[in-house]
């Protein structure tokens, strides 16, 4: 674990860059990392994803993979992609300020 | 008469009903377990229908034949479940109430989530071989294949032996070389991983693997779309893929009847205790095998070790004690890497697999991680052990349910 400071917030991340607190988190914080993620700047789209998944975090204790994200929102998956291209469920919880999803072993 | 039910006669189901007909006195205790059709497939086996190793007879035997004596089979589809009433419904309307219910439904292939997939081309330039119809269909047509380009595509994760695809790729370069069309013939292998596979030890060496045997890498591949006219595989983000054969691992999801139960997430996998196995939203519900949502590896073997973790469960709320949390995602896999070599894997939730020796630290006979023909006859043995072994719920020799790190280097 290591801190590092983002949008002038001191934050504890992992080895990949993902926050360890979702309660160090605020919009500030998504927009300083979607611009490190090269998706700046966050459109009302992104924030109709990023708000499910804090909330849908806080429900079940882990953030929501890429299909639980389009069926709980009117989000497609081809929108996905587009919004958080390559990886969009890793994508959407690390602005989110989530952990990993758990992919599989 | 306390009534234990069992949903499922699978490789897990059966297993367990073995197991809690010995561990549970019969004058107390009725085991009953349901399957829709009396054929228990042999699913390792079915990776080895296209190359003509095995034939679909060599895979399937009477589920019947594996259920021991003393437990109820019925043979019906399961239409609904109804967990706040302890109870199940079945096709017929039949009604089975119990005290006890172990959910064992398994996984299986959606191929209509994704767009085209099932429209033209399907079973002609189309395959999939994780039912044995697909097998062998896959099986004709690779006999009449004479080169081009051969794709396959994993769809999206959660699949079935995670490993299988890559296998799957590794076997068809030696049956093409075998049968000399490999010269003329690109094998691509696309998959939403970032790499070969999941973890990053593992995805490294069979990545170099990959690339030894001259297979191309389409990672971060997530198909959108099959168009089987123009005969092109489309990711999310647009890129395209062309083919002349496609093998693809369609999307898995659990049992309709979990979907039709309510009572799973949006694959309809059941969220389950990771370490206990007692479904999270029910106390006297149980899940093994490919029907739970945890990120274990869906594979016999991980049935196998969750088994014993569930009988010792099982025993204990019987007992009105408290669960143990014994589960720790152990899986072991063979990896079949072609002409007659196999390697092996060995892991679990926290712990990536890793080089080494098994199951003797230090000598093996079998070898973590790198190719050796010992491990290929560890993988055609697997065959026997899974019917005479891991079905009658036996203990496997020199293998536990919980992980070691005794010969393995880090
Ligand atoms: C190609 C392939 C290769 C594989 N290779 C390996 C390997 O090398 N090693 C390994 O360990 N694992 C391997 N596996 C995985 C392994 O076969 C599965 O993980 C294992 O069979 C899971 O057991 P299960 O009991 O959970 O599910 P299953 O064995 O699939 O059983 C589920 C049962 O539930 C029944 N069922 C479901 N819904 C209903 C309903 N509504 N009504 C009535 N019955 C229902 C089904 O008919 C089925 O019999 C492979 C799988 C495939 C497809």
């Amino acid at each position: 674990m290591t801190t590092t400071m983002i949008a002038g917030h001191e934050i504890e991340i992992n080895d990949d860059g993902f926050m360890l607190n979702p309660d160090q988190w605020n919009p500030e914080i998504a927009n300083e990392l979607a611009v490190e993620a090269g998706i700046a700047p966050l459109t009302d789209r992104h924030w109709e994803v990023i708000d499910f998944c804090r909330r849908d975090n806080a429900e079940k204790g882990t953030p929501p993979g890429v299909r639980r994200i389009t069926k709980n929102t009117d989000v497609s998956m081809k929108e996905m992609y587009t919004l958080f291209p390559k990886g969009p469920g890793i994508l959407a919880a690390r602005v989110s300020g989530l952990t990993k999803p758990k992919g599989c072993i | 008469m306390k009534k234990m039910l069992i949903l499922g006669a699978g490789t897990a189901g059966t297993m367990m009903s073995a197991k809690m007909r010995r561990a549970l006195p019969a004058d107390e205790w009725q085991i009953t377990i349901v399957d829709q059709d009396d054929r228990h497939i042999y699913q390792p086996g079915l990776l080895f229908i296209p190359f003509d190793v095995y034939r679909a007879r060599d895979v399937v035997k009477p589920r019947s034949r594996y259920i021991p004596p003393g437990v109820r089979f019925i043979v019906s589809p399961i239409d609904v479940i109804e967990p706040d009433d302890s109870r199940v419904r079945l096709g017929d309307g039949t009604l089975l109430h119990y005290d006890l219910l172990v959910i064992a439904t398994g996984s299986r292939i959606v191929p209509e989530e994704t767009e085209g997939m099932t429209d033209t081309g399907w079973q002609t330039s189309t395959f999939d071989f994780y039912t044995p119809e697909g097998a062998v269909a896959l099986r004709n047509a690779l006999d009449d294949f004479d080169g081009g380009r051969l794709v396959l595509n994993v769809v999206e994760m959660p699949i079935k032996c995670p490993i299988a695809p890559l296998e799957f790729v590794f076997l068809a370069d030696w049956f093409l070389t075998v049968n000399g069309t490999r010269d003329r013939t690109e094998i691509i292998y696309a998959t939403p991983l970032d790499g070969a596979f999941t973890k990053p030890r593992a995805s490294e060496i069979l990545g170099h693997m990959l690339e030894e045997k001259n297979i191309g890498l389409e990672p971060l591949f997530s198909t959108g779309s099959v168009d089987g006219e123009k005969q092109v595989i489309r990711s999310w983000d647009d890129r395209e893929i062309g083919y002349d054969l496609l093998v693809t691992i369609p999307t898995h999801m659990g049992s309709e009847t979990i979907e039709n139960s309510d009572m799973g997430d949006e694959l309809g996998f059941i969220p389950t205790h990771p370490n206990t196995l007692q479904s999270k939203g029910w106390e006297n519900v149980f899940v093994l095998g490919d029907a739970t949502d945890l990120p274990s590896s869906k594979a016999g073997s991980v049935a196998h070790f969750q088994g014993e973790v569930l009988e010792n469960n099982l025993l204990r709320i019987i007992d009105g004690r408290e669960l143990t949390e014994e589960f720790d995602g152990h899986a072991n896999c063979f990896i079949e890497t072609g002409f007659g070599k196999a390697a092996l894997i060995d892991f679990n939730y926290d712990v990536e697999p890793l080089p080494g020796r098994f199951p003797v630290p230090g000598i093996g006979p079998l070898r973590l991680l790198q190719e050796s023909e010992m491990n290929h006859w560890g993988k055609m043995a697997f065959r026997w052990i899974y019917w005479n072994m891991l079905l009658k719920g036996a203990e496997i020799p020199g293998i536990q349910s919980r992980m070691s790190m005794d010969g393995k280097w880090s």
